[in-house]
């Protein structure tokens, strides 16, 4: 695994954010530490996606500080990445999009195609490496995109709805590699609106309403005894036989 | 991709190998007018020079200020205009050496089968111009500092007239090259001083015709110049000396006289020196 | 109506006669208009991508410029290049004024706003889109711009025709940096300008003819290469 001091754990402090004129997220206190599998639950509007982007450093906090253990450096590579619920594909084959992210992390050149080739096997792409990434399906996109994440070993992967717009049969699948990934390792942070996926999914439950989190605990005692009343009425709304 | 981007490589390469050889070995850049490109008569005259010497002549034809001013600059190698006045100057402030007489055509007064001034078949152009302005009839001018255009200047004080009166209503300039002007003064059915060799080989009449012609006041000589070297260093002298000899020489006079459209001459030898 | 009959008979008769000198000319246009679009894509894509990516101060004044240089007059880029490039200029002693190369030079200055700006236009536009994933992944905004520029490679080609369509049909600027002389740096433009001043307008018209008959052709090539490249997307 790395051999580099981990850069968990992730503390934010009191982190609030504004956008267009509106707070969307505030007074956010959060340590997120190496292990547990965490899933980020809230109705719509929460802020949940915010929440994540502020975590992976896509946005600034308009108050607060986002600290991490270890700094990355600019000119290194990444040792943190995100998938996004719509796969964002480079307009080349699958296997040059694997390539692309290895020149990216200066990997050596000599190395890179057993790498990529590696990555796809992992994830079940083995004999698509030539096919336009652009035609593949949904769920195959996104088995692209969690390959492209996993292969450079990052500390931490944060998913956004990975599993939105995928059947049953796909969202099965990239549970499974999200699964693997966490048994190599790698810290888990995910935002789903699917309450069985992050039953399936989670070892804790951060719950955020209205821009604030609300309750954290896990994942078996966030469904069976919910501490908050905002908590306690999410769920119920989403499982009527609670 | 790769196949593409090798592709346009070729392509682009192939497309620059396309163009010309520049500065081929020897050769002079002449500025001339576009009168006298547009008689034809280069095309009759430059390939014997060519085949003579082996010296290729490219002539950048502009009107005859900015025929001398690009010899001002020393982006041409020789000036071959026709406006003895601007030639003189331009010889006097250094920037040309050498002037030397090598033939002259004539101007014609062209206008409209209507003849509203009444002018047609005369034999002074003085009177004509007085005509026309007293009439006020439509008069193209090139407007645009050319050897055609100073002679039309000069017929207009010689008939006591100062065109600059009409301007907007029967004066029109274009400020443009014989052909063009051509064009607009057929299309107006209006009078203009053409150089009978564009007229001769000008396509677009209209209504237009020769109505006043061979008043000796209309003779319009032409002079070649040699580029000061001293001003400029990089004027390709030998080269511009041997075409400026060939043009007044025996062989050139001849050629000179030999170019003809419809069997008529156009070009008359003059070097005399 | 007689002289448009005319022009035609005179087209066919050029192009069905093989005509030396019209091959030379044509040959020269899209010689000329090749490289100066290439010499400005090499420019003018990075800039373009650059700039669609890049934020910093005083970028919206670039967009701004980079816009409004669309509207060049090609004779004022000409009469700009002339006085660069005569031998009483800065540029003189590079001796290629009245060559095809100050011909490429003055398109090339002519159709690099426009290759920027739609450029600029399509990055900005797909940053959109990227922009998050390729922050994601640690690419520079160089990177980004280049990685952007090749997933548009199909918008570009279109760009590419454009400017070649521009450079191709102006006159103004090549008349004056080029002097239109015979056999030399006389195009398909400044010949059918030539030919219209002489008043010999059957003559210019089918010139025109065969310069549209040109322009069409290459339109339809791109066209088939971009549906081929669709296909295998």
């Amino acid at each position: 695994m790395t051999r580099r001091p981990s850069m968990l754990p992730l503390v934010l402090e009191g982190v609030g954010f504004d956008a267009g004129g509106r707070t969307i997220v505030d007074r956010i206190d959060l340590v997120l530490d190496a292990g547990p599998r965490t899933v980020v639950l809230g109705p719509n509007g929460a802020g949940k996606s915010v929440l994540l982007r502020l975590c992976h450093g896509l946005l600034a906090p308009s108050r607060g500080r986002v600290h991490w253990a270890q700094v990355e450096r600019a000119g290194e590579a990444r040792r943190q990445a995100m998938v996004f619920q719509r796969p964002v594909l480079l307009r080349r084959s699958v296997l040059g999009n694997l390539l692309f992210a290895l020149a990216v992390a200066h990997v050596p050149r000599a190395s890179r195609e057993a790498r990529a080739r590696d990555a796809l096997a992992r994830v079940g792409l083995a004999g698509l490496g030539d096919r336009p990434a652009r035609v593949l399906s949904g769920g195959e996109q996104q088995r692209l995109a969690l390959a492209r994440a996993w292969m450079l070993q990052p500390e931490v992967l944060f998913l956004d709805e990975p599993t939105a717009n995928l059947d049953p049969g796909a969202t099965r699948e990239i549970e499974a590699i999200v699964q693997s990934i966490h048994a190599s390792g790698t810290k888990i942070v995910m935002v789903t609106h699917n309450l069985g996926q992050a039953q399936r999914v989670a070892d804790e439950i951060v719950f955020i309403d209205r821009g604030r989190i609300v309750e954290r605990s896990a994942v078996d005692r966030f469904f069976a005894r919910p501490a908050t009343p905002e908590a306690d009425a999410f769920l119920k709304g989403e499982l009527p036989w609670h | 991709m790769a196949l593409t981007r090798r592709g346009l490589c070729a392509l682009v390469l192939a497309a620059t190998a396309a163009l010309p050889a520049l500065a081929q070995d020897r050769s002079i850049t002449v500025a001339s007018t576009t009168s006298t490109e547009q008689s034809g008569l280069f095309g009759h005259l430059l390939p014997a020079f060519t085949r003579k010497t082996g010296i290729h002549v490219r002539v950048v034809a502009l009107g005859t200020g900015q025929a001398l001013d690009v010899g001002r600059r020393g982006d041409a190698d020789v000036v071959f205009v026709h406006d003895r006045v601007a030639e003189d100057r331009f010889v006097a402030e250094g920037s040309g050496v050498d002037r030397r007489d090598v033939m002259y055509n004539d101007f014609v007064l062209v206008g409209p089968k209507s003849d509203p001034a009444r002018v047609a078949g005369g034999k002074d152009i003085a009177a004509a111009l007085k005509a026309i302005a007293q009439a006020k009839a439509p008069f193209v001018s090139r407007g645009d500092k050319s050897g055609t255009h100073a002679a039309e200047l000069r017929y207009f004080k010689l008939a006591g007239v100062d065109p600059a009166q009409g301007k907007g209503s029967w004066y029109r300039e274009t400020g443009s090259g014989m052909g063009p002007a051509l064009n607009t003064a057929a299309s107006m059915n209006a009078y203009l001083l053409a150089d009978r060799a564009t007229w001769l080989a000008f396509r677009n009449r209209g209504e237009l015709g020769i109505v006043v012609e061979g008043d000796r006041r209309l003779f319009n000589p032409y002079g070649v110049i040699l580029v000061n070297p001293a001003k400029h260093p990089h004027v390709r002298q030998a080269e511009a000396r041997a075409f400026i000899d060939w043009l007044v020489s025996d062989e050139g006079q001849a050629t000179i006289a030999g170019y003809r459209i419809a069997g008529e001459q156009l070009f008359f030898p003059d070097a005399s020196k | 109506m007689n002289t448009v009959a005319l022009a035609f008979d005179q087209a066919f008769a050029l192009v069905a006669g093989g005509d030396a000198q019209l091959v030379r000319i044509v040959l020269l246009s899209l010689g000329v208009s090749t490289a100066a679009v290439a010499l400005a894509a090499v420019l003018a894509f990075p800039l373009g991508a650059a700039v669609g990516v890049a934020r910093f101060p005083g970028r919206a004044a670039v967009v701004i410029v980079l816009n409004a240089l669309l509207g060049l007059p090609a004779v004022v880029v000409g009469l700009a290049i002339y006085l660069l490039l005569s031998r009483a200029g800065p540029l003189g002693s590079l001796g290629i004024l009245f060559t095809p190369s100050a011909m490429v030079v003055a398109q090339a200055v002519l159709v690099f706003p426009l290759i920027a700006a739609l450029a600029r236009q399509a990055v900005a536009d797909a940053w959109r889109d990227y922009r998050e994933q390729l922050l994601s992944l640690g690419a520079s905004r160089w990177r980004s711009a280049f990685a952007l520029l090749h997933d548009l490679r199909l918008s570009l080609v279109t760009i590419v025709l454009a400017a070649f369509g521009r450079a191709i049909a102006e006159v103004g600027a090549v008349m004056i940096v080029g002097g239109n002389i015979d056999g030399v740096t006389r195009v398909m433009t400044t010949a059918i300008a030539l030919e219209t001043s002489k008043g010999d307008l059957p003559l210019a018209l089918g010139l025109g003819i065969v310069l549209l008959a040109i322009v069409l052709a290459l339109n339809l090539l791109a066209h088939v290469l971009r549906e081929r490249t669709q296909e295998r997307a």
